[in-house]
């Protein structure tokens, strides 16, 4: 039997440089006792006088999973953890992917025992409480007790100076302390309680913000203990609370409950005097202005309830060509916009190309509220039905009637049913005008969108041929209707 | 009026933030004091640095910066009606408590809120000079979360996202409807604006294909909302559609629900009971399976009866006992998708699951010792040496897998 001695609980870097020196010698776990400087069980002047025998057999490379889970298992409180870590690392010396098997007894001990520290770092994290110390030469300096469970300190002092880069501040535990001059960690010997003030001048706010953000309606004292366990609790300033708060949580619950409302405040009826009441009527709309506020309040459908806002036409007032399309998209819902999502490239492309210009014609839907199911992090759109597309009409003819175009152009089917009052085929209508009753011209052609939809290059040139062919017949008339003035 | 002191007005108006249920501190970019003389660090996972007696964690330094309001929310302790004390912090008291406590170590940062006064850019403006004077002034690096104010000017929502971690905007109500009925003055495609508002910023400060010059940045921790569960009738359906709704529309980091809570001096509109923090919970399950488990609503909802889960056992269990014939599910041979629908199986159980089987087939021990339980999972699964035989369709399973009554806290 070989007995290693070590200087440290939890330096890694010492455990490894001993591990390696047992491996190069074929010491197989069952040859080797592990102990703590000064652990019973042999003499204290023996630690360097065991000379391991010499040999260099070659030594395996190990995963960097392995090196990752024993510098947290070596944190741990419980003595078995270096013959532990010897155990696996010699088991890895012939099969170096026994980490992936999680059944095996010591990869599922280092990896608990690997957890238990990492959440007693993590506790160590957000349970130290920094007292102040008065702060006599300009710089503030603060001092914390803290007792971990493991031997955590030297991993988790690193964060504190992330954090608290402009304080100088030391944090003091029974094993060992650590200080922070405002450039560097120096460790020191463990102290005790009384190393640390007691008090703080900032606590009475800290304990005025832990009973004021509690809500006695709504008691789960299970849930606080297993977060928050009772262990640490001695060294926290609000833990005091914790039971006077709890005791009293009914009757403050039920007074809530008892407490009927009273008279409004006389601030509150002031208020209300000076809000004038406002009201969305629809039956004074006089204007594309006017229309464009009271959409915003429409409910004739239900796609209100999803959709971001109502998202209106637009254009200039007076416009001589308005384009129908089916129903915002997703980027149209989000910026309150029509057509300035992909479609809406696509369309302003193909208008550029024929040579109306974009800014002197009206766009706008044939349904404003967008229509999509979620999926994840996607909105997938759908089509508006009959009904959705039929009470949206109303907006529709508002439009129509405000700016009063020479030419409507139907993007798609659902807009050419919206106008025509219904469905169509578009092969059946397009490439021809359709005359109105009101004696505006209609023309109905694809909604640019379906080009997008077109997989291969082949087709989808042949059909933005045909779009365009389609805007171009809306140019002719546009320059028929400007000759005649 | 006698000036509070202020340790009073931080009585109330900690009091009056402490119903909105969001708290986290987490999913923000890694930022460090270090070398800056500075104060303050982000990790990315946030630290819950106490737990209040109600269960929940205290991360953050969760105040308003007024409860004066100019609107009449009857779910809410702040609106105008209300006779609940009133108090209003400057911008520089918010700012020293912010750095008293953090340099405590109490708390990750701060979570700033305020009643609407004057106007929505007024109060947008006055968190922003906060947020501003901690991170220009003082060279604070801790989590800044701020709400936003809809109908704030955009530019204001910039500056704000420039310093805070995260934005969020409460959608409060499940339904227009009821947000029409308890918060008249607010307009529902108002708030949806502003969270698309928020969005739209965030796609343009986000990685981009084409790389340009670095962009500003722009709540790194992404944007968040909550709801107010159990102040109207909307039920569980209408609460998870709205919530995915959300989710895909607006990039949200979290739908946080919040469990109707008595508060004082309360409209007579309202169900003035103990709030119902099981639904609450089961909620919480149920968006847990949507983002993570690659569940839809109506399979969620269909655990339940009536639009309402089931609030005996947990929204998976309840999906997989009227989904019986999709069980067993063979652990040495399913795809995850289906190792994830298992009950008791959890995403990092459904990992090690799948890495071990690689080496050698799973016996229900081995499946025990990796997710921690059996029980609830044994019904569901096929082993090397387990098969469930006629208890997966045993009528009698729910009433097995249903927890024992507990006794009720006394106190």
């Amino acid at each position: 039997m070989h007995v290693v001695r070590l200087l440290a609980p939890n330096d890694f870097a010492e455990w490894r440089g001993k591990a390696r020196q047992l491996l190069a010698a074929g010491l197989s776990p069952g040859q080797v006792e592990w102990r703590m400087l000064g652990d019973a069980g042999g003499l204290l002047d023996d630690v360097d006088a065991m000379a391991l025998p010499q040999a260099d057999r070659p030594i395996g490379s190990v995963p960097r999973q392995f090196l990752d889970l024993a510098q947290q298992a070596i944190c741990h409180a419980d003595p078995a953890r270096f013959a532990v870590l010897y155990d696996l690392l010699w088991a890895l010396q012939s099969n170096n992917r026994l980490l992936e098997d999680a059944i095996l007894s010591a990869n599922s001990l280092l990896t608990k025992w690997a957890s238990a520290v990492r959440r007693d770092s993590h506790k160590m994290k957000a349970f130290v409480r920094f007292k102040a110390i008065g702060d006599d030469s300009g710089l503030e300096r603060y001092a914390a007790w803290f007792e971990p469970e493991h031997y955590t300190l030297e991993m988790t002092a690193p964060f504190f100076a992330r954090r608290f880069d402009g304080m100088v501040w030391a944090i003091v535990t029974p094993y060992r302390s650590v200080y922070w001059d405002g450039d560097s960690l120096a460790f020191g010997p463990g102290g005790q309680r009384a190393d640390v003030p007691q008090d703080d001048a900032v606590e009475d706010d800290w304990k005025t913000y832990f009973s004021s953000i509690f809500n006695p309606a709504r008691l789960k004292v299970s849930m606080m203990k297993s977060e928050m366990p009772m262990k640490y609790w001695r060294n926290l300033p609000e833990a005091e609370l914790i039971a006077p708060l709890i005791r009293g949580a009914r009757q403050m619950a039920d007074d809530m409950i008892e407490r009927a409302a009273s008279q409004p405040p006389s601030r509150h009826l002031r208020q209300q005097a000076r809000e004038p009441e406002t009201q969305d009527s629809l039956g004074d709309i006089a204007t594309l202005a006017d229309a464009r506020a009271a959409i915003q309040g429409c409910q004739r459908c239900p796609l209100y309830e999803q959709a971001t806002q109502a998202v209106f036409g637009e254009g200039p007032e007076q416009a001589a060509v308005m384009f129908v399309g089916e129903q915002p998209g997703d980027q149209e819902d989000l910026k309150g916009k029509p057509f300035v999502g992909p479609a809406g490239q696509v369309f302003d492309a193909a208008v550029a190309k024929v040579g109306i210009d974009r800014s002197s014609v009206y766009v706008t839907n044939a349904v404003k509220h967008f229509k999509f199911v979620p999926r994840g992090k996607r909105r997938i759109h759908q089509r508006p039905d009959g009904g959705e597309v039929q009470a949206c009409k109303f907006w529709l003819n508002l439009e129509i009637g405000l700016v009063r175009p020479r030419i409507i152009v139907a993007l798609g089917a659902t807009a050419a049913q919206s106008l025509l009052g219904k469905a169509i085929k578009i092969s059946a209508l397009r490439g021809a005008p359709v005359s109105m009753a009101d004696g505006t011209i209609l023309f109905v052609t694809n909604h640019p969108s379906y080009l997008l939809r077109i997989p291969d290059a082949e087709g989808r040139a042949r059909e933005s041929a045909k779009f365009e062919a389609d805007l171009m017949l809306v140019r002719q008339a546009l320059d028929a209707l400007s000759m005649r003035g | 009026m006698a000036t509070l002191t202020l340790r009073r007005k931080l009585a109330i108006l900690v009091d009056a933030a402490k119903y909105d249920a969001s708290c986290a501190s987490s999913g923000t970019e890694k930022r460090s004091s270090a070398g800056t003389g500075g104060i303050g660090s982000t990790e990315g996972s946030g630290i819950c640095h106490s737990y209040a007696p109600d269960g929940r964690c205290i991360s953050l330094l969760k105040i308003l910066l007024t409860n004066f309001c100019v609107y009449d929310c009857v779910y809410c302790v702040n609106r105008s009606s209300s006779n609940v004390a009133r108090a209003r912090f400057s911008v520089e008291e918010v700012v020293k408590l912010t750095l008293d406590f953090y340099k405590r170590n109490y708390i990750e940062g701060l979570f700033l809120s305020s009643g609407v006064i004057r106007s929505p850019d007024y109060t947008m403006e006055e968190l922003v000079r906060v947020a501003r004077s901690l991170r220009e002034e003082h060279q604070f690096a801790g989590y800044i979360h701020l709400k936003v104010i809809p109908n704030a000017a955009p530019e204001l929502l910039v500056e704000a996202g420039r310093w805070a971690d995260r934005l969020s905007t409460n959608i409060e109500m499940p339904t227009d409807i009821g947000l029409e009925a308890l918060a008249p003055e607010k307009k529902p495609s108002e708030i949806r604006t502003a969270m698309a508002n928020v969005r739209g910023k965030l796609d343009e400060a986000g990685p981009d294909k084409k790389a340009r010059a670095k962009k500003p940045k722009f709540a790194p921790a992404g944007q968040s909302t909550q709801m107010i569960v159990g102040a109207d009738a909307a039920d569980d359906g209408a609460i998870l559609n709205r919530a995915a709704g959300l989710y895909s529309g607006y990039k949200l980091r979290r739908v946080y629900y919040s469990a109707f809570s008595p508060i004082p001096d309360a409209s007579a509109r309202l169900p003035l009971k103990a709030p119902p923090l099981m639904r609450e919970h089961r909620l919480y399950q149920a968006d847990w399976l949507i983002r993570f488990y690659g569940f839809d609503v109506p399979e969620i909802v269909s655990g339940g009866e009536d639009g309402l889960l089931d609030l005996v056992i947990d929204p998976k269990l309840a999906w997989a006992l009227k989904s019986r014939a999709r069980f067993p599910v063979n652990v040495n041979r399913a795809d995850r998708e289906m190792l994830l629908r298992v009950p008791g199986l959890g995403t990092r159980s459904v990992e090690r699951i799948i890495a071990t089987r690689r080496h050698h087939s799973l016996r229900l021990d081995d499946v025990a010792r990796i997710a921690g339980t059996i029980d609830k999972i044994r019904p569901f699964i096929e082993a090397v040496d387990w098969t469930p035989g006629g208890l997966t369709d045993d009528a009698r399973l729910r009433a097995r897998l249903v927890p024992p009554p507990e006794q009720l806290s006394l106190f």
